[in-house]
């Protein structure tokens, strides 16, 4: 079992000890467990990583360690936690609270949560620091500074009197690495804690964690649902699924030669970069959707008068055409305007420029307009929790579009409900059942039922299948292929996971600050990538293969940090070359 | 399909209100005040109005409970207990009819202004502002002064004081929901607005509307009260649970059950309305269907 990547072996005696947890949580039906029997042992130095979906009871398994379970309904119903030789399990809160952030640290998956918003940065981690070691505020003001410098923050002394609302996510999430590691833990339990990040954020953080341990020893344990993650962090792997260990190893010997079938089937559901399949012709079906120089901008307003002075340039001269059965998939990191678009096409978002779909210019916001739109353009948003009715039940919700626009009667409204559930993989005996009785994955095939009642020509999916589980995220895009393939619908499919556009798309448009900076078709973009950005953003996914070797991120140059100007600056625009047919790619000025 | 989806909706509420003990006590109270008051012409011992010469003692003090008269007599020597069934009707009238007029003013614009933002929720949230930096009493005491008062302009004033917490809260909530995806996606399926507020976003309100209508009977019923101490409210002799205590309150410490009782009737009216309104608030929400 000796690793040559794991030089800290079992030799030394375990920092964090959990022998046969459980977990329940009290029910009127009674206990319920959580978390079954789970044993590991951790050692300084190691990074061990719970990998598991949505329900598999690995945070709980976290919050056990932490003594955070939210009381009284759920708490620990069996097993031992030790913390070198103090049993933790045992321990009153009184005590636990001295050994949290002293000698286990969390960090969180949204730091912005995490932080208190009125307070600064340097406040925050000085108050952190003086809780557990007795230094003078000036003696705590140094540390402080001296932890963001070493999670690498620019201009560390600034930051300290900044508030969280100043700094951007991946900045926040340094902090609250940097309050983690400020006082030195044996343990720190990092639950999803690049989840809520762009991906060339996730890798700098990765990075920076890693780099930390290094130097401190710190024994992480890693929570985590990216099977990437896991793979380019972990030394030792932990699968979990509905609060039981499904295999526990050496993370070579787990991406290679998975035992258990869950295994096999979670890292078979992970999309990974360079399975797009080879170069497929231009289609030369009729175009469904054209964009031609689309602008879309927001106002801030300031100064004394409240005038407005600057606008955010969230869509600037995006012009690009989706024909019938195409994918044609918008990539880039949050704020790249790319969901601005989305909404845009559907009439959501006030627009410049032209849109139009099947014939049909999207503008003029009219309530016939927008009734005529909705029958040829149907989006499927992020959340389907979000975006169903919670007091409706879901057969109605399928059914409303059809009455909207009066087609049909009660009867054949309510079959073609049934027949739409049908070809989304539910039954039709659910059409009476409300949103919260359904999973994350059979809402969003709700959403998507909903959005085929009216047959429309194009499908916009903004981030569709992001908020779910990868098993589930890999069948409702294959629903998703098929049904484009079955009805001849054009989609514009919106996302951030490079290794999810490749997988579904035909063509593909890599965003940055509003612009398109690269489009081509999948073969063009990912088999030969030519803007430094879209290599940036390809370079920084995780890769679920633990002898992969990272390439180094290239760093971007010359590109303004955000999309807002002044009123009236000239905003420079890409100018798109051609390198290859249909493969346009931006030059610099 | 209106009615298909409501006759789900509501559909077994009957079935489950009846699962909850609470329910059932708090309609129980309900229906016992309802009945007293309606029946009051019935079950009154005595004529609400006759000043009894027996009602006092030989020193012009009022009777104590029990005797003759059931809860004693009050300063004027007439029967507390057929004023009290009478003052029902009374407050009955105040509780529900002058508190669903403010609920419904209060929720029309608050929806309106939630919902269309813009200059017109501009012009009606300011006015709420407005009316709700107005000092209520003194609101309702002009109004009551300019017009001659009785039973229905008191509702009616009480309604115009009373709708400016509802529409706010209501408002606010609208916004809320207004910005949710669910919404967005209406519009994408080319809902019209009217789809949208009374179908998708107003059953979100019922509960909020329930909880601040049950909360509201209590304040009306008070409110009446003062209004009627301060002689624009229901006009004496006609009795109501309000006026019965601010007449009889200046006697509080040598005959205190004129006050007790009349409030106690207040308290218990409030705590049924509650009882129903929270019992009916959760029967409504599907997330918790089943869960009783």
């Amino acid at each position: 079992m000796t690793d040559p990547a794991q030089p800290t072996g079992a030799a030394a005696a375990p920092v964090l000890s959990v022998q046969g947890l459980c977990v329940s949580v009290r029910t009127d039906a009674g206990l319920v467990p959580l978390v079954s029997d789970i044993s590991f042992d951790l050692a300084r130095g190691e990074t061990l990583a719970i990998a598991g979906e949505s329900g598999s009871g690995k945070s709980i398994t976290s919050l056990a360690i932490m003594g955070l379970l939210p009381p009284p309904a759920v708490r620990v119903t069996g097993g031992e936690i030790r913390l070198g030789d103090t049993v933790l399990t045992t321990l009153p809160e009184s005590r636990m609270r001295g050994l949290r952030g002293d000698r286990i640290a969390m960090i969180f998956q949204e730091p912005m949560t995490s932080l208190n918003p009125v307070m600064t940065v340097g406040a925050q981690l000085v108050e952190a620091i003086r809780a557990h070691a007795p230094l003078s505020r000036r003696a705590a003001q140094a540390e402080a500074l001296a932890a963001l410098t070493a999670v690498r923050l620019s201009e560390p002394a600034r930051r300290m009197g900044q508030y969280p609302h100043e700094l951007s996510g991946g900045m926040r999430q340094r902090v609250m690495i940097a309050m983690a590691l400020a006082l030195k833990p044996d343990v720190l339990i990092a639950d999803e804690p690049t989840t809520a990040l762009d991906v060339t954020v996730q890798r700098e953080v990765l990075d920076l964690l890693r780099d930390l341990q290094r130097t401190h020893g710190t024994a992480i344990l890693l929570i985590t649902h990216d099977m990437g993650v896991v793979a380019e962090m972990a030394d030792r792997v932990i699968v979990m699924r509905r609060g039981m260990v499904q295999e526990m190893g050496q993370v070579r010997q787990i991406f290679a030669a998975p035992k258990a079938a869950y295994t096999r089937d979670l890292l078979a559901a992970v999309p990974r970069m360079g399975q797009g399949g080879d170069a497929v012709p231009r289609s030369t079906a009729p175009v469904v959707a054209q964009l031609t120089d689309v602008q879309v901008r927001y106002d801030l307003r300031g100064g004394v008068l409240n005038r407005v002075t600057h606008r955010v340039h969230a869509v600037e001269g995006v012009s690009f055409d989706i024909r019938a059965g195409e994918t044609f998939s918008l990539v880039g990191e949050s704020g790249c305007g790319k969901s601005t678009i989305a909404r845009a096409m559907v009439g959501l978002t006030p627009h410049q420029g032209t849109i139009r779909i099947a014939d049909q210019a999207v503008g003029t916001m009219t309530a016939q307009s927008r009734k005529s739109l909705s029958a040829v353009a149907q989006i499927v948003f992020q959340d389907p929790m979000a975006a169903l009715d919670p007091r409706m039940t879901v057969g109605d919700q399928i059914a409303e579009p059809l009455l909207i626009h009066g087609q049909g009667n009660r009867a054949t409204r309510r079959a073609r409900a049934a027949d739409l559930m049908d070809r989304v993989g539910l039954t039709a005996a659910q059409l009476d059942n409300y949103p919260h009785e359904f999973s994350g994955g059979q809402r969003q095939r709700i959403c998507i039922a909903r959005a085929l009642a009216l047959t429309p020509k194009l499908i916009v999916a903004d981030e569709s299948v992001s908020a779910l589980d990868v098993s589930v995220q890999a069948r409702v895009l294959d629903l998703l292929r098929a049904l484009k393939d079955e009805f001849a619908i054009a989609m514009l499919f919106i996302s951030h996971d490079m290794a999810v556009v490749e997988n579904i798309s035909d063509r593909v448009g890599v965003m940055h600050l509003g612009q398109i900076v690269e489009i081509g078709s999948r073969a063009q973009i990912f088999g030969n990538p030519q803007h430094p950005y879209t290599r940036r953003l390809m370079a920084a996914v995780p890769v679920a293969d633990p002898a992969a070797v990272r390439p180094v991120i290239p760093r971007m140059a010359g590109n303004s940090p955000n999309p807002v100007h002044k009123v009236g600056a000239v905003v420079p625009r890409h100018r798109l070359v051609a390198v290859a047919d249909g493969h346009l790619v931006a030059q610099a000025g | 399909m209106t009615a298909m989806t409501a006759t789900r909706v509501t559909d077994g509420v009957w079935r489950r209100l009846r699962r909850r003990p609470l329910a059932l006590i708090g309609m129980a109270l309900v229906a016992t005040i309802v009945l007293a008051a309606l029946l009051a012409p019935w079950i009154a011992p005595y004529d609400p109005f006759e000043q009894h010469f027996d009602g006092l003692t030989l020193y012009g003090e009022p009777l104590p409970p029990g005797g003759a008269f059931l809860l004693g007599t009050d300063l004027l020597g007439r029967d507390l207990f057929s004023r009290l069934l009478y003052g029902a009707r009374t407050s009955l009238i105040i509780g529900v009819v002058a508190n669903g007029a403010a609920l419904l003013i209060g929720t029309v614009i608050g929806l309106t202004a939630g919902f269309f933002q813009g200059w017109i929720g501009t012009v009606l949230m300011r006015f709420t502002d407005l009316m709700m930096a107005f000092p209520a009493l003194l609101l309702a005491i002009c109004l009551a002064a300019v017009l001659q008062p009785s039973l229905w302009i008191v509702a009616f004033v009480i309604a115009m004081v009373n709708w400016v917490q509802t529409a706010r809260v209501i408002y606010t909530e609208t916004t809320a929901l207004a910005a949710r995806d669910f919404i967005a996606a209406q519009r994408t399926l080319g809902a019209g607005t009217g789809r949208i507020l009374f179908r998708h976003i107003l059953p979100h309100l019922v509960p909020m509307i329930i909880v601040w209508g049950t909360l509201g009977i209590s304040t009306t019923v008070l409110l009446e009260a003062t209004l009627s101490y301060l002689g624009v409210g229901v006009q004496p002799p006609m009795p109501s649970w309000g006026n019965i205590i601010f007449e009889n309150q200046t006697y509080f410490q040598s005959a205190p059950w004129l006050v007790f009782w009349p409030g106690l009737a207040i308290v218990v009216l409030a705590l049924a309305f509650n009882l129903v309104g929270d019992a009916l608030r959760d029967v409504l929400d599907p997330a918790l269907r089943g869960s009783d």
